[in-house]
């Protein structure tokens, strides 16, 4: 294995975080300050608690996997595509590195952005909202296998993509509304029958409840289909890149 | 000498039916400067690509230093170094910076002396700290040069190096190549500067359509294949060739002051000595005469041509 190569991969993208460390930490990190502001204190204090958690605390969990799926995948695409698009992808394809660990690299990095962020967050909301975490270490099981996850969907999605809209399309038009739709501001209890059922097709609900029961016990949803719910995705990521290993896809002409 | 590349039988069909290469060929010697030349879309680019692990080859295969590009393809990289044709750098990354991220992606450690070694030897070491995107097309090229050999490299590929550069980096730059295949390193390039070709190459392939046309040692190419002109400047104009002259297929330039003979090297005998002897008998004299050896450029658009 060309332990070198990921680890300047892992390092160079590190660095490119912390030299744009106000767009990659401290712009989220005020952005999700302000939900707990508004969401939070200024109107979850006129909002009954769910499930006995206060209404600024219950949106902790979900505040932090919106923030850690949007990371994620961000980070993970843009690492990639930023090489195709400027042509500096050559290097990478000519050195003695396997896919694998390129991908190892990237996902790497990304999946250790979005979770120092889910971190940061989670200070910050201490500042905002009494906090509990009944199961610290499920608690970073479900951010470690969420941001590793989704690093993964990212980096196939930047792989993917042969433009810039085509690198925003999916975060922005898929992955943001089923983030919104998937319980992070809400329990899915709260929901019509209908609406209930349906709601149960968006595996981002799986990701919030999983993550909400570490925090507080309580869960929409079973934990272990939680569970297996990221396992089966990040599956589906892994055979997804094996696939792209085999085939260049997207890599080489 | 021994070939430290090897290609067989190398075959390329994109997409759409698109022959790159076909059924290309070759074998490059350790330490030569070998120079692939031919026109725009010849398939040079891929040539070096599947060599270089950016494309994929349809069928054939490539060896570098023994070992198959694709089954032993850790082994064959780490040989290689690529300096493709377009400027591609992190413009936002300082010079030592992304040099060394180059390292490491070939599998070498962090070694201080070999970057500053490497980036001394181009010149880059007083820019060590510049953002790559402060410096000049000619440095960032350097920097490129940097990239492809801080891993040590014994096979080098330059694809179209001087590709809108000026002149005097130009020679900077072959003053560079030179030196390193002074140091060993095997260097192929890509060019359509025939004076590239012309001042550096040991050997030169003539690639067209992505067909290997011809595999020459320089001196012998333009030995067999050059033409050489005989330029004779007469005393007084001649209106038009005389009679006796005709079959030599002589040429009257500059209104009949200069007498133009033009014959193959290959062919052994120049016939000059009969040519000068038969002007005398027919009185023609002459003040001056210069002999001029057909370029690489021409002897490649003739190849060209032909194989057209």
């Amino acid at each position: 294995m060309n332990l070198h190569a990921v680890r300047e991969i892992y390092r160079f993208e590190m660095a490119r975080t912390f030299r744009t460390i106000v767009q990659s930490i401290l712009a989220p990190a005020l952005t999700t300050s302000l939900y707990f502001i508004v969401f939070g204190s200024a109107i979850g204090s006129r909002m009954t608690a769910i499930d006995g958690v206060p209404y600024g605390a219950f949106i902790v969990p979900g505040l932090i996997m919106l923030s850690v799926l949007t990371e994620s995948i961000g980070n993970a695409s843009f690492g990639i595509y930023f090489p195709k698009w400027s042509g500096t992808i050559y290097e990478l394809l000519s050195a003695p590195v396997s896919t694998a660990e390129i991908v190892l690299g990237y996902v790497g990095a990304a999946a250790t952005k979005a979770t120092m962020l889910g971190l940061i967050i989670l200070l910050t909301s201490t500042f905002f909202v009494p906090l509990q975490v009944r199961h610290p270490v499920w608690m970073v099981v479900f951010l470690l296998m969420t941001a590793v996850t989704f690093s993964l969907f990212g980096f196939l999605l930047g792989v993917w993509a042969t433009t810039w809209e085509k690198l925003q399309f999916v975060p922005l038009l898929v992955v943001t509304p089923l983030t919104f739709l998937g319980g992070s501001f809400y329990s899915i209890d709260m929901l019509p029958g209908v609406w209930r059922t349906v709601t149960l097709f968006n595996p981002v609900v799986y990701l919030i409840s999983g993550f909400r029961w570490s925090f507080y016990g309580k869960a929409d949803v079973n934990v272990v289909l939680s569970f297996s719910i990221i396992v089966a995705i990040m599956a589906a990521c892994l055979v997804l890149i094996a696939w792209m290993i085999r085939t260049g896809w997207r890599l080489k002409h | 000498m021994r070939p430290i590349i090897r290609i067989d039988r190398l075959r390329k069909v994109y997409k759409g039916g698109l022959v790159a290469l076909g059924d290309v060929s070759l074998a490059i010697d350790e330490g030569e400067i070998f120079a692939l030349l031919g026109p725009n879309g010849a398939g040079k680019t891929t040539l070096i690509g599947i060599a270089c692990g950016l494309v994929n080859a349809t069928s054939g295969r490539v060896e570098a230093g023994g070992h198959d590009i694709v089954r032993d393809y850790r082994a064959a990289r780490r040989l290689i170094g690529l300096v493709p044709q377009e400027i591609a750098t992190d413009s936002f990354e300082s010079v030592i910076s992304t040099v060394r991220f180059s390292r490491g992606l070939f599998g070498c450690p962090p070694d201080p002396a070999v970057l500053e070694r490497v980036l001394r030897q181009l010149s880059l070491w007083e820019k060590r700290d510049a953002k790559i995107m402060t410096l000049s097309g000619g440095m960032k090229r350097r920097v490129m040069i940097a990239k492809a050999l801080v891993h040590e490299p014994r096979i080098l590929f330059l694809d179209e190096p001087s590709a809108g550069v000026d002149v005097e980096l130009r020679r900077g730059m072959w003053d560079t190549v030179r030196s390193l295949r002074d140091a060993g390193v095997t260097i192929i390039l890509t060019t359509h500067y025939i004076e590239e070709a012309e001042e550096m190459a040991d050997r030169i392939g003539v690639i067209n359509k992505g067909e290997l046309i011809l595999v020459e040692e320089k001196t012998a190419l333009m030995r067999k294949l050059g033409r050489k002109e005989l330029r004779l400047q007469l005393g007084e104009a001649l209106a038009v060739i005389p009679e006796p002259l005709v079959p030599w297929a002589l040429e009257l330039q500059d209104d009949g002051l200069t007498l133009v003979y033009r014959f193959e090297t290959a062919a052994g005998q120049s016939r000059i000595d009969e040519l000068l002897r038969e002007l005398r008998q027919l009185g023609i004299g002459f003040h001056d005469l210069e002999t001029r050896q057909s370029s690489l450029e021409e002897i490649f658009m003739s190849l060209v041509r032909k194989a057209s």
